[in-house]
């Protein structure tokens, strides 16, 4: 599913320059613990967090994601759009929750992150 | 490759600046792929970095990262004269912190940092003295891929 599909289905808004919405999304990570996303989340899956500071964007770009979508209807801080527009990050703000963000891709087809059992890795 | 000179980068990190937290694993991971190394060993390499990058900023009172590129190894290096780790084993389990709440607001401090870097590298070791600082080195092999 492309992002700008995404956009829709979360009556979300895109913020930032970035127009590289026609990216193609298979699976999604939600989390507000970004260590969590980087041992877990798949490179090129879609980041759904309701943290909206810089940090985020960072971690995106190190697991190669293709967008992030800020959830509870947070606005991103001025930085954090910055550094986003620097590295051709597309940021979308939706107004809905964590959960029902996931519940609405999950139910158009977004799969899951592969995540391994925790002990034992 | 042939055998040559490794490469060496270094920057400087600064205590609790997490405006610029990012930057030296952004720029090493750029450095990498500029230079053709596979992209999940990029991916790794600028996470680990960055957790060390992290740890840096928000315990080590900063300190200075350093990436060298040697023909079969990818080895990052975190040094700082911070105040050192009382409890290493302890540090290497996941979940224990120390760190204060406002780190943990902000998606990090969760006791992730250093099993994180545990599992995305080949080989790990921690050099820490409580009260002189704390020296890590991460290892990622670039002979042969694994996956993640």
């Amino acid at each position: 599913m492309f992002l700008s599909e995404i956009l829709g289905l979360l009556e979300a808004e895109k913020v930032g320059k970035s127009e590289h919405l026609s990216v193609e999304i298979g699976c999604a990570f939600a989390s507000d613990l970004m260590s969590d996303v980087l041992a877990l989340a798949s490179p090129g899956s879609l980041l759904i967090t309701g943290l909206t500071n810089i940090q985020i964007v960072r971690t995106a770009s190190m697991l190669d994601m293709p967008g992030v979508v800020f959830v509870r209807g947070k606005r991103p801080a001025k930085e954090t759009v910055e550094l986003a527009d620097k590295m051709g990050l597309p940021i979308i703000l939706t107004n809905k929750t964590m959960f029902e963000t996931c519940g609405i891709l999950y139910a158009a087809g977004i799969k899951s992150c592969f995540c391994p059992k925790r002990s034992g890795q | 490759m042939s055998a040559r000179e490794p490469l060496i980068v270094q920057r400087e990190v600064k205590p609790l600046d997490f405006l610029a937290a990012g930057e030296t694993a952004s720029e090493f991971k750029e450095l990498l792929k500029s230079l053709g190394i596979p992209t999940d060993i990029c991916r790794r390499a600028s996470i680990v970095t960055y957790e060390a990058e992290m740890n840096t900023v928000i315990h080590g009172g900063g300190g200075v990262m350093s990436l060298r590129l040697e023909d079969d190894a990818i080895i990052i290096v975190a040094e700082d004269q911070g105040p050192g780790i009382a409890d290493l084993e302890k540090a290497m389990q996941e979940g224990y912190s120390t760190a204060p709440d406002f780190v943990r607001e902000m998606g990090f401090g969760a006791g992730m940092g250093l099993p994180n870097i545990k599992k995305y590298s080949d080989k790990l070791e921690i050099d820490t003295r409580v009260g002189e600082g704390t020296t890590l080195r991460a290892y990622i092999s670039l002979k042969g891929q694994r996956e993640e």
